[in-house]
């Protein structure tokens, strides 16, 4: 099958370059069936890339181990579920995911967009299948994900064990479609300067692409980060790594876009501004697939060689020069229609927003680049840590969570000093009580973290008034109750409210992330069983050791060969509180020099952390048994050199006993971590308002509330 | 198997001329058909200008009806005085007229 899947790649790159030159063919000449024939092509290209995936995953679940690409991501052993999820693990595979999901993602922007701007779809068309060929060729000429070896090999690597986690198999599929979601404003963005069309209907044709770009990338980046807390045996959720700050960039400039739209879309402002934020948001994802997939900035998360570079930078290169030339040459029909009536308006507010998060989007870049630029100018590679990010990031991000209670707030055009007066007093009083209480219990060692609760409560004073005052209009005009009311109101004003709702995860997800960053208990210390340590108001106990094996047949393995742990007693003022068993898996390696005993354990081991999880606190734990005791070591040289390999597991299931009976002192890492909760929950609030905002209305509501504004607008109409 | 895949391989083909050149075809047999002469285009498919232009004044329409709302509610959530609510509708209004009569113009 490994033909047929090759064969796709090469259909698929003569797909892209027929429709390249069919589309634009098809605008220049105004001839609309090549137009037609070019967008058909990215449809084509959807049905042909669709096959060459299940080719690849068909061969993942079915351990064809002839595929390159399945001998050395997966193998009999690793559960099915992640031998699926096994296809984007490689660079290959992953490269296949990037392409296929940008000609889905493609052809339903194409298809919505059939009867309308022909003449930019165009451009995108031809733009889109560049990416698409670009893609496809990087598999065709440097990662075939199709190459195969022969004699064909008994067994696979198997899947990085990093990776075996449900999140996992979500996060890449969530970031890639945002990325891929990421150029399809873009596309259209520079097909509206082609074809010099930069009205309001571009934008309303990519305003849904764009919001669901920043909605999956929003869920990539919170599952990234859960499986970052959750699974790596660091304890944290973000650690300002080039690859997750590659994602964040454009989730950054996404958001600032989203708003600044609105100006456009109201009063015809900022086009030179939004139509660069679009061509920044989708250069800015390539560059995040650049960084995952060139390997040229150490990550924890870049899985890809160093192969890919050159034609990335080309890439890259070719979209700044291109954007650049664009916004420069077409600056005289970008100009503003309107000027800002007056600096107390929403319209000032969201500049000053867009101002903060390309500040921030700014500060990132150059801590994650700072590497490259310093080896470039210096000769040495340096970087920055977390410090440095914290530095500039944290008073960004408090300006930014008041920004988002005021905006609300504040009406469009002009607000009158009196109004604004009045509506401040209900969010600063929120924000004041939150000041007050906070200092009466004592929080007051962390001035920015109090500085945040303050700003959040003056945010969740500020949407609450805005949801009371449009539900009391609501009831004044309808008589409705107050939940029905409510959710009439937010039906109606889907994005107004959505936002909204966005507005509160946000600062709800601040707390979070204010609390457990500023208020975090920590330990790292050594125990023997018996033994406890304080962390924050807990104790923990190292009750006793655990040892589990899993032989590689046993239908319940996991991937590791052996998992030693402990079992730990936390109790707070003498009472019981949980129960944690971490532990560390230990893998097999595919290098025979560790000897018969040694290669069952020599591979990468793997923390699984154990925690108990409250909407107050987190306790976390996480151990590293030393494998390497003089017992324990002694164990597997003895083994390596009298066992052959397929007795090699009576040494192991030996060295867990021993491990049971004479455990040696054990390092732990005891985290006590306030209201990390609330950062999920944050996450979930954002992503549910960010589908309010996106859902489309009913056609029902639309169509009366059009009607109605119709009328209003025709009385106007009569008069004049 | 290899026959069974280049039989795969050439259906695949197939589906994908059939489908990316259907436009193509269609046109043609439009034109054979037309008397005269003359390429005509697909019935779903206006010249690029005048459509290019309703879309436009669409979009700005419905953008205007928008922002219409967003002033009402604004003045409902006390977020507007009465005065500047009034002159602001007024402005709308006499825009998306100006948007209105530009489409009708168009049709």
């Amino acid at each position: 099958m490994a033909g047929l899947g090759f064969a796709c790649l090469l259909l698929a790159l003569v797909v892209c370059a027929y429709g390249i030159g069919a589309s634009l063919y098809g605008v220049r000449s105004g001839r609309v069936e090549f137009s037609e024939s070019g967008r058909r092509s990215v449809y084509a290209l959807a049905g042909v890339l669709t096959v060459a995936f299940v080719v690849l995953e068909v061969a993942f679940l079915g351990n064809d181990f002839a595929f390159n690409t399945v001998a050395d991501t997966s193998s009999r052993t690793t559960p099915a579920l992640y031998r699926a999820a096994a296809v984007w693990s490689s660079q290959e595979g992953s490269l296949l995911l990037w392409a296929w999901l940008l000609s889905l993602w493609s052809s339903l922007a194409l298809f919505l967009t059939r009867k309308r701007m022909r003449d930019v779809a165009a451009y995108a068309t031809a733009i889109l299948l560049g990416f698409g060929g670009f893609f496809v060729a990087l598999m065709v000429f440097y990662a075939n994900p199709f190459a195969t070896t022969h004699p064909v090999p008994a067994e696979g690597v198997g899947l990085d064990p990093l990776l075996r986690f449900p999140t996992m198999m979500i996060h890449p599929p969530m970031l890639y479609s945002g990325y891929t979601l990421c150029t399809i404003p873009l596309a259209f963005g520079m097909g509206a300067l082609l074809a010099r069309r930069v009205d309001a209907d571009w934008i309303k044709a990519i305003r849904r692409f764009a919001f669901a770009a920043w909605l999956f990338l929003g869920v990539g980046i919170m599952l990234g980060a859960l499986w970052s807390y959750s699974e790596l045996g660091w304890g944290g959720y973000w650690g300002w790594d080039a690859v997750e700050n590659a994602s964040l960039m454009p989730w950054l400039t996404g958001t600032a876009f989203l708003h600044s739209l609105m100006i456009q879309e109201k009063r015809g402002m900022l086009k030179v501004w939004n139509v660069s934020l679009v061509l920044a948001t989708g250069t800015l994802a390539i560059m995040g697939t650049f960084l995952v997939r060139s390997g040229i900035l150490d990550s924890i998360h870049a899985f890809g060689g160093h192969t890919l570079g050159v034609p990335f930078v080309c890439l890259i290169a070719v979209l700044i020069a291109g954007s650049i030339y664009l916004v420069v040459s077409r600056r005289a029909m970008l100009r503003s229609e309107h000027r800002l009536d007056s600096l107390l308006s929403r319209e000032s507010v969201f500049i000053a927003n867009n101002l903060v998060l390309v500040g921030l989007c700014f500060v990132i870049f150059w801590g994650t680049y700072f590497p490259l630029i310093s080896e470039a100018l210096t000769g040495q590679e340096a970087s920055v840590g977390a410090p440095w990010f914290d530095r500039y990031t944290v008073p960004l991000a408090l300006i930014l969570v008041l920004l988002s209670g005021i905006g609300p707030v504040i009406a469009w055009r002009r607000a009158t000093l009196a109004n604004a007066r009045r509506n401040f007093r209900v969010p600063i009083a929120c924000a004041l009580l939150a000041l007050v209480v906070l200092l009466a219990a004592g929080i007051d060692s962390k001035p920015l973290a109090l500085v945040m609760f303050c700003c959040a409560a003056f945010v969740f004073g500020s949407i609450g008034q805005e949801f009371f005052r449009g539900a009391r209009a609501r009831r004044a005009m309808a008589g409705e109750s107050v939940p029905l009311a409510l959710v009439a109101l937010v039906r109606r004003n889907r994005r107004r409210y959505g936002g909204y709702i966005v507005h509160i995860g946000m600062a709800v997800l601040f707390i979070g992330v204010a609390a457990s960053s500023s208020f975090q208990h920590s330990s790292q210390l050594s125990l023997s069983p018996g033994q406890s340590t304080r962390v924050g108001a807990f104790r923990i106990r190292y009750v006793r050791p655990t040892a589990t094996i899993t032989p590689r047949y046993d239908a319940a393995h996991t991937g590791s060969t052996l998992s030693l742990g402990a079992l730990l007693d936390v109790t707070k003022n003498g009472h019981h509180v949980a129960t944690l068993d971490p532990s560390e898996g230990f893998y097999a390696s595919d290098e025979a020099s560790q000897g018969s005993v040694g290669s069952l354990l020599g591979g990468q081991p793997v923390s699984h952390v154990a925690m108990d999880v409250g909407l107050t606190r987190n306790v976390w734990s996480a151990i590293e048994p030393d494998i390497k005791a003089p017992r324990l070591a002694r164990i597997v040289t003895d083994g390596n050199s009298t066992l052959p390999p397929e007795e090699a597991l009576v040494a192991i299931a030996y060295l867990a006993r021993e491990y049971i009976k004479h455990p040696p002192p054990t390092q732990f890492n005891f985290l006590v971590s306030p209201l990390v909760m609330w950062i999920w929950i944050g996450g979930v609030i954002v992503f549910t308002g960010g589908l309010i905002a996106l859902w489309p209305a009913p056609s029902v509501v639309r169509r009366r509330v059009a009607a109605r504004t119709r009328a209003r607008a025709s009385r106007g109409l009569a008069r004049a | 198997m290899g026959v069974q895949i280049a039989i795969l391989t050439l259906v695949l083909v197939g589906l994908v001329v059939l489908v990316v050149g259907a436009p193509l075809r269609r046109a043609r047999r439009a034109e054979g058909s037309a008397s005269g002469a003359g390429r005509s285009l697909p019935e779903d498919a206006p010249a690029l200008s005048p459509a290019s232009e309703r879309d436009e004044l669409e979009a700005a329409r419905e953008a205007k009806y928008r922002e219409i709302r967003d002033a009402e509610l604004d003045f409902r959530t006390g977020k507007l005085s009465r005065e500047d609510y009034e002159a602001i509708d007024a402005d709308l209004r006499a825009e998306a007229i100006e948007i209105l009569n530009r489409l009708e113009r168009l049709s």
